[in-house]
């Protein structure tokens, strides 16, 4: 289609759909207003189970198959890009070059380094307790590491970070989320019951098997990122196209 | 007006559905793409949310505050997290596209046909 | 121990595969991560069976709420459940059966890059795998759609496997776009109705819906999430990412993706409308029986009339998927137990048809570095065992019968005949003209029949051509015994899924127990077995084999027209318009993404919320 015909036939469809989400708004229940049964139910549950974290508690208690599958999307996507970005033959990797960085601005990233990363362990530890968890607290123990690619260069970031470590911590966390599920089958219970302790309310340990499967997330998350952003810094920074090869991918691109 | 923050989230699959539609770069279709999830963290916190509520986090608030909907918030996470990793498989695709067609154009962009 | 608490194993034992894969697959060698990978699998296909067959003994529900949190009174939980019906189970064990096929077939002769890394392609297949039987066995919506999403980022990735050639990476873009539209769409769906019912789980859902009058947003929730659903389908107007994606992904992920995750989709629809939209409070019969017979029809006409003129092997099989999909839709959305049956029996069949079509095709892409039907002229004469594989295979998606695909159309045809006997002509020339077009390159490429190709052939309408290269590192001198053997096992379950009189019955009982929104309810939230008596006759009757050999008869007359040649200018001058849509640019497939959106609404409307 051309560009024009393909806009008007876009704009016709889309003005059905927009009529059709408009009369759907108009029949959706007032914003603000009181009707969440199963809201209700959950955050009765939550307490019930002594964590202080509804949302926690859903993620990770009451729906934590859902938990389940997305840190499993986060390994599928990780081990996809890790086989995207490959290196093919064709191509060569050169040594990342050193840069040149003001001496406080190293001092500065090297300094920060281990306070970022320590806030977002303190995100993934407290997850229970107050809003943050795995997910978010991995995420940020990701992008700390990578202060040192930000404020020094690629060669530092290298040296803290063996790639190798991190995708077997990246597994690791997959592996104990389902392995934690397991030991509630083999304990008598079900598949990802909460059968550990259930602590006091408001404690770092309260909220049974949440801890753990937490814990498991961050882990799987931040190694999982690193990585993720290892093979995307790679083709960035490192794999290059041999010289005599330009010539075979002009041919492939003329075609 | 109580029907803004469905029709904000509407819009934006909408606009997001146009920007994919006209695009002239990849990078460009693939932003647009999460901007078409936004709609869906947007419309799902908005069926959350309960007047007067506060953060369904029982910390420091009384075990009979009054709350907005915790299950919501969890969906909204998960959505997040799919939506991210969707979204970084699809650029290790683009920087691999980029690398062997030489553009980024779906004008250009003529390969599979028919 | 109780089956019901097996169940989730069948999805965490692939997960479990896939993480010590990815683990020890930088040290072990490739032997070593495919023995692996097949053990996970067959462990999981035992699962899914004992989970079957321990259903049939017993109550045919196997529920399980995960976690403990089973449901108080009334079935208000907040736990997600997963409910396995003897259909989704059925479609669990084929599922699982194919992977175990797959990983077998790519056994130490798949090229697999990345060095170090030779436990990643078994990984994405195990975690593809741990995405679909998810899918089969959930109850709960929000959870149909992160495995949805799963199985789209495992999809995903291997499509785009190769990414040393330009094809691949295009294809796997449009086929990732446009199948996250289709679970962005269904996630707003399904928003809509926690909305409306306070519910997430599907039982509860249709439970919470039956109590009131359908409106524009049930209207709105259904076309959203049939929508996602029909996008997973490769239902026309959603249905151009698959040809590009099956062009270009290796042949063993094509085998997955046409043999079962296509079906996946036509099984969502029918699951969401039987436990959501079925009661009074949702879409009415007609409505949803319009909506499914018209998208039917247009999927089947247009896959079948693209496939024709396809020179690509493996373009051909995809749009054959196609148009079987729109057979599958029309089976469903004629909403009776009967049409449910040969339904699941064609699915069943046509995965194991396809994938040793697929599988036939790979071999001659591995040896011959080439998947044009012209090219290949003649040349694999000298393989008559992969010759034979692929004529039966063609032979069995005209419907001949006593294969399973026979079977299933023979049910399906004669149920959708009471609806309008138009359908069941539907049904004849689509599987004949499918399956002549599977023969005629058959005919070609392993007889050298017909005229040999002019080499001065205007390209009328850019053809994908087929240069391509083997998937197997370098071009195969003898083919090795587990690539001949998967086709074989593949066409032979097809053939027993028509000959075993017990899985028709079964199939027959599933179908009985699957069309019901009142005994799902009740099975998965008041633990009451649904009733063991009423079946399905799903069997052979003398109408049902007339018009498989008319079918048969009428590919096989079509492909030895086809290998002649005699009306190639009339059929390209009519078919150019149609074969330029499918253009391979972003933009003009999310145009028609949208305007399928817009065709479900003004088809499903009219009972719903106008002219009631």
């Amino acid at each position: 289609m051309t560009r024009q015909s393909r806009l008007w036939f876009f704009l016709a469809a889309a003005t059905v759909v927009a009529v059709l989400l408009v009369a759907a708004f108009l029949a959706l229940p007032h914003f603000g207003g009181g009707f969440h049964p199963y809201g209700d139910r959950s955050v009765r549950a939550a307490l019930a189970h002594r964590t202080a974290n509804a949302v926690a508690a859903v993620n990770f208690d009451q729906r934590a198959l859902d938990t389940l599958g997305e840190e499993t999307i986060l390994f599928a996507a990780v081990l996809g890009a890790v086989v995207l970005l490959r290196q093919i033959p064709g191509e060569r990797q050169e040594a990342p070059r050193p840069a040149q960085v003001p001496a406080a601005v190293r001092r500065l990233g090297v300094l920060l380094l281990p306070v970022a990363l320590l806030v977002g362990m303190y995100v993934v530890a407290h997850g229970q307790v107050t809003p943050g968890g795995g997910f978010q607290g991995g995420i940020v123990v990701a992008t700390a590491l990578h202060l040192l690619y930000v404020a020094v260069d690629y060669r530092a970031l290298e040296r803290i970070r063996p790639l190798a470590l991190y995708e077997v911590g990246d597994v690791a966390g997959e592996a104990a989320y389902i392995v934690t599920g397991i030991a509630a089958m083999l304990a008598g219970s079900a598949f990802l019951a909460n059968v550990l302790p259930w602590g006091t309310l408001g404690t770092l340990t309260s909220g049974g098997t949440v801890v753990v499967l937490n814990a498991a997330v961050g882990m799987e998350v931040a190694c999982g990122v690193v990585v993720l952003l290892a093979m995307f810094l790679d083709q960035a920074v490192r794999i290059e196209e041999s010289p005599g090869n330009s010539a075979a991918t002009q041919g492939r691109t003329g075609k | 007006m109580t029907l803004l923050p469905y029709l904000v989230a509407g819009w934006i699959f909408l606009i997001g559905l146009y920007g994919l539609v006209t695009s002239r770069n990849m990078i460009h279709a693939v932003g647009c793409l999460s901007v078409t999830q936004s709609s869906t963290y947007v419309l799902l916190l908005a069926i959350g949310y309960r007047d007067g509520g506060t953060a369904p986090v029982y910390a420091d608030a009384p075990t009979d505050a009054r709350v907005v909907d915790p299950v919501v918030q969890a969906l909204t996470l998960t959505d997040i997290v799919v939506g991210a990793t969707v979204t970084a498989l699809l650029l290790a695709l683009i920087i691999q596209l980029h690398k062997r067609h030489g553009t980024l154009d779906p004008d250009e962009l003529s390969e599979l046909k028919g | 121990m109780n089956v019901s608490r097996l169940l989730p194993l069948v999805i965490v034992v692939p997960l479990l595969g896939a993480a010590v894969l990815a683990l020890a697959g930088r040290r072990l060698p490739r032997i070593a991560s495919d023995v692996v990978s097949v053990v996970f699998a067959a462990f999981s296909v035992a699962l899914a069976v004992t989970a079957l067959l321990g259903g049939a003994h017993g109550d045919p529900y196997v529920v399980e709420w995960l976690g403990g949190w089973r449901p108080g009174p009334g079935g208000t939980g907040v736990g997600i459940v997963l409910a396995a019906d003897p259909m989704s189970l059925g479609l669990t064990v084929l599922t699982s059966l194919l992977v175990l096929a797959v990983l077998v077939y790519s056994w130490r002769y798949f090229e697999e890059p990345p060095r170090q890394r030779s436990g990643a392609f078994p990984a994405l297949i195990l975690l593809f795998q741990a995405g679909m039987c998810g899918f089969c066995l959930t109850g709960d919506l929000f959870n149909s759609f992160v495995f949805f999403e799963l199985m789209g980022v495992v999809a995903y990735a291997l499509t785009g496997f190769r990414v040393e050639e330009p094809r691949p990476v295009q294809g796997a873009l449009t086929f990732g776009i446009v199948n996250s539209l289709g679970g962005y769409a269904m996630l707003l769906g399904i928003s809509l109705l926690y909305a409306r019912t306070g519910e997430l789980g599907m039982a509860q859902t249709g439970r919470q819906l039956d109590g009131r009058e359908p409106d524009a947003l049930v209207l709105a929730a259904f076309v959203l999430v049939a929508g996602g659903l029909l996008v997973k389908a490769a239902a026309v107007p959603f249905h151009f990412w698959l040809p590009d994606a099956h062009a270009v992904a290796p042949t063993p992920v094509c085998m997955l993706l046409s043999g079962v995750m296509v079906e996946l989709g036509v099984f969502g629809v029918a699951r969401l409308y039987w436990t959501v939209f079925a009661g009074p409070g949702g879409v009415p019969a007609e409505a949803f029986t319009r909506t499914l017979l018209t998208l039917g029809v247009l999927t089947a006409l247009l896959g079948t009339v693209m496939s024709w003129r396809q020179r690509h092997l493996k373009r051909l099989l995809a749009f054959s998927t196609v148009s079987h999909t729109g057979l599958f839709l029309i089976g469903v959305g004629v909403l009776t137990p009967e049409a449910t049956a040969g339904t699941a029996l064609y699915v069943l069949a046509h995965g194991g048809v396809k994938a040793a079509l697929f599988a036939c095709t790979g071999i001659l892409l591995d040896r011959y570095a080439s998947v044009d039907e012209r090219e290949l002229y003649g040349r694999a004469r000298e393989l008559p065992l992969v010759g034979v594989l692929f004529g039966l295979a063609g032979l069995a998606l005209c419907g001949l019968p006593p294969f399973g695909t026979s079977l299933g159309k023979a049910v399906a045809e004669e149920a959708a005949g009471h609806t309008g006997h138009w359908l069941t002509a539907v049904f004849v020339l689509v599987s004949a003209v499918t399956g002549g077009a599977v023969l005629r390159a058959g005919l070609r490429v392993f007889l050298g029949a017909g005229p040999p190709p002019e080499e001065e052939e205007p390209l009328t309408g850019a053809r994908v051509s087929g240069d391509e290269h083997p998937e197997t590192g370098s071009r195969l001198r003898r083919i090795p015994g587990t690539m001949l053997a998967v086709p074989v096992v593949l066409l032979t379950g097809a053939l027993a899924v028509g000959l075993v009189p017990q899985w028709a019955a079964a199939a027959g009982r599933a179908a009985h127990l699957f069309a019901a929104h009142d005994i799902y309810a009740a099975a998965v939230l008041d633990g009451r077995a649904g009733p063991p008596e009423g079946a399905v006759p799903a069997q052979w009757n003398a109408a049902g084999v007339l018009l498989g050999l008319l079918s048969t008869a009428l590919g096989a007359g079509i492909a030895l027209l086809g290998v002649r040649r005699p009306l190639a200018g009339f059929t390209e001058k009519w078919l150019g318009p149609l074969r330029r849509l499918q253009s391979g640019h972003i933009g003009d497939y999310v145009a028609w993404t949208t305007a399928g959106l817009a065709l479900l609404a003004v088809l499903a409307a009219p009972g719903t919320v106008a002219f009631r």
